[in-house]
């Protein structure tokens, strides 16, 4: 009874920051609906058992993500309403309408013939037993950490590569290679 | 390990305990606001008494209602929203800033007794619970989480009022908290690693035990060596924005910063928000790294909990002094030396520290077979980690090196030796 109604408000917020972030004209507030969105769906890992993924979520994704995107929003100062009637691409918005509807009626589809789930550790998909079934009762880290750290190992430490990548990448990129700004980014040389 | 959250939670749920929960919660903020209350007044005090003035001293014995006739004042002063405002998210953001200040609070183990034999429980007709409000499974997580969210409503101020000053303010205060909340997160890491939990009641329960030698206690401050606890009041006190750290509302060049354009009321709140944050973090440095309400305790179904949180009061009154003294004393930095100490220095250090722990952790794990006793161990695990950090170092700075060199030859300049200072030298890093 309680997991309904949790439920029921927390995927009212969800798609009410979805919708926000379509349907509001302002960059900002599309990025707090974005936030209302985030923590609708940490609320609904919370009432899985999953308490590390949703605090994960918000650290991550409202904590940081969020944060960086209203930073860039404010930065460049494109926190005025846009110019909606300006299409860079022509068609793009009837192409992506029927592009959200194929993929709503996909999952649908999915949904209607899976059929009714029967019990915890089964997926919606024909009750599959799920990849992962909640091992034993130790606390959601620990097997989440089990788990990651020896079937996954490769996964995980591929990803870290990737990151590393990534980071290094970006500095890279943002160095300015050219001899002539030596005086600029480096002030005490400059004297001599 | 026991189960985490309330123990009168473990079988369904009654109306009872929801009287409880909502009795506790409405007593812990009546508990944070007197709180917050006072540590205005004692921050004026001492900040007083530092610059050989007086403090408030009018309203009250020893100026102690000053707070609460400043906040009457401000609640009936002329509420001004500004016309270029965004006016929805301008009325959001001082609750959006006080809010994830109360949430912190509701982690901390105000009281209970943790000596051996006591119980950290206490229970009243019938059920028992713990002397706080939320007892999170993923208490630590919470915290981070929290204080990431305090960044929206500093954010949203300044963005709102639709001036230049206050979003100057908001920029820098986000750039800010991100840099800080790295090296908080990798000091918080260091206190789970020997803590082995993310509970904040299990992580005083881990300290309550004895240390070395029966007389110094097991607190996280001596057990993970002084460096993360170090590293934690740093950027705990910049994820503050206290001084020296406080450029988002530095006066002199940003006339107040996100706040610039507040209020009345509104700009009560934000005050609030910040001076509950100093207490929780407080709070929380007590709570992780000196035991919380731990300390030597008779016991007793009243007396037992009373001493706890005595314990608490007396460590919490310590690191608020310190922050109160930080602010009398130490002049604000630049923001170059800022992202300096936050980037170059508190990360890595954090960071090195933490691989230290883990080493140290696996060797007394033994099992690694090369000395068979856990000393012989850990030197081993130490040696070869401190030999991969030199490597590791060795490349950086060649990397370095090379990189520089090739910049002042295709500058057309020579000197390639000669360093003028150590500054250039960071800088070019």
């Amino acid at each position: 009874m309680v997991d309904v109604v949790v439920f029921l408000i927390s995927a009212a917020i969800v798609l009410g920051g979805g919708l926000g972030v379509i349907l509001f004209a302002n960059p900002v507030h599309n990025a707090l609906s974005l936030i209302a969105t985030l923590f609708g769906v940490a609320v609904l890992f919370i009432i899985q058992g999953a308490q590390f993924l949703a605090l994960v979520q918000v650290v991550v994704y409202a904590g940081a993500i969020v944060v960086l995107f209203l930073f860039v929003i404010m930065l460049l100062g494109v926190d005025q309403a846009e110019d909606l009637q300006t299409e860079p691409l022509v068609g793009q918005r009837a192409l992506a309408g029927v592009g959200a509807g194929l993929i709503f009626l996909l999952v649908l589809g999915g949904l209607f013939l899976s059929g009714p789930t029967d019990g915890p550790g089964n997926t919606a998909i024909s009750g599959q037993q799920a990849a992962v079934t909640p091992i034993d009762d130790s606390p959601d880290v620990e097997q989440l950490a089990r788990d990651l750290f020896t079937r996954n190992i490769l996964a995980f430490e591929a990803t870290a590569l990737l990151l590393t990548i990534a980071t290094i990448g970006a500095v890279v990129l943002v160095r300015n290679r050219g001899g002539e700004d030596l005086a600029v980014d480096n002030p005490g040389s400059a004297a001599n | 390990m026991r189960e985490p959250g309330h123990p009168f939670l473990s079988d369904g749920v009654n109306f009872g305990d929801v009287l409880l929960s909502l009795v506790m919660v409405v007593i812990a903020f009546v508990l944070c606001l007197v709180a917050t209350m006072l540590m205005v007044w004692f921050e004026r005090k001492v900040v007083g008494r530092l610059q050989n003035r007086l403090g408030p001293n009018v309203a009250g014995p020893f100026g102690l209602l000053q707070t609460l006739a400043d906040g009457m004042k401000l609640f009936f002063k002329e509420d001004i929203i500004p016309t270029k405002a965004d006016r929805f998210v301008f009325q959001l953001a001082p609750y959006l800033a006080l809010v994830p200040a109360f949430l912190t609070f509701t982690l901390i183990p105000l009281a209970g007794d943790f000596s051996e034999g006591g119980s950290a429980s206490s229970t009243i007709a019938g059920r028992e619970f713990f002397w706080q409000v939320a007892d999170v499974p993923v208490g630590i997580l919470f915290l981070l989480a929290m204080s990431s969210l305090g960044i929206y409503g500093i954010l949203l101020a300044g963005w709102s009022s639709g001036s230049k000053y206050p979003l100057l303010g908001s920029v820098r205060a986000s750039a800010q908290a991100i840099s800080y909340e790295a090296a908080l997160g990798l000091s918080l890491a260091a206190v789970i690693l020997v803590s082995g939990t993310l509970s904040t009641q299990d992580i005083v329960a881990v300290q309550a035990g004895e240390g070395f030698g029966g007389i110094i206690p097991n607190w996280n401050v001596i057990v993970t060596g002084f460096v993360p606890f170090v590293v934690f009041l740093v950027a705990g006190t910049a994820e503050l924005n206290r001084p020296p750290f406080d450029l988002v509302e530095a006066e002199q060049e940003l006339v107040g910063g996100f706040h610039t354009e507040y209020s009345s009321i509104r700009f009560a709140l934000f005050f609030l928000a910040e001076f509950m944050n100093t207490v929780t973090m407080g709070a929380i440095i007590v709570t992780l790294f000196f035991g919380g309400p731990s300390g030597p305790n008779p016991g007793g179904t009243f007396v037992g909990p009373l001493v706890g949180f005595g314990w608490f009061f007396a460590k919490l009154l310590v690191f608020l002094f310190i922050f109160v003294w930080f602010r009398a004393t130490l002049p604000r930095v630049r923001y170059d030396q800022l992202m300096d100490l936050g980037w170059k220095v508190l990360i890595p250090i954090s960071l090195a520290w933490l691989l230290i722990l883990g080493a140290i952790r696996i060797a007394r794990d033994g099992n690694i077979g090369v000395a068979n006793d856990v000393v012989g161990d850990a030197a081993f695990v130490l040696v070869v980690g401190m030999v991969i950090l030199g490597l590791g170092y060795w490349m950086v700075r060649t990397a370095v090196v090379n990189a520089r060199a090739e910049r002042m030859e295709a500058a057309g300049l020579t000197e390639v030796a000669v360093l003028p200072d150590s500054r250039t030298e960071q800088e070019i890093s």
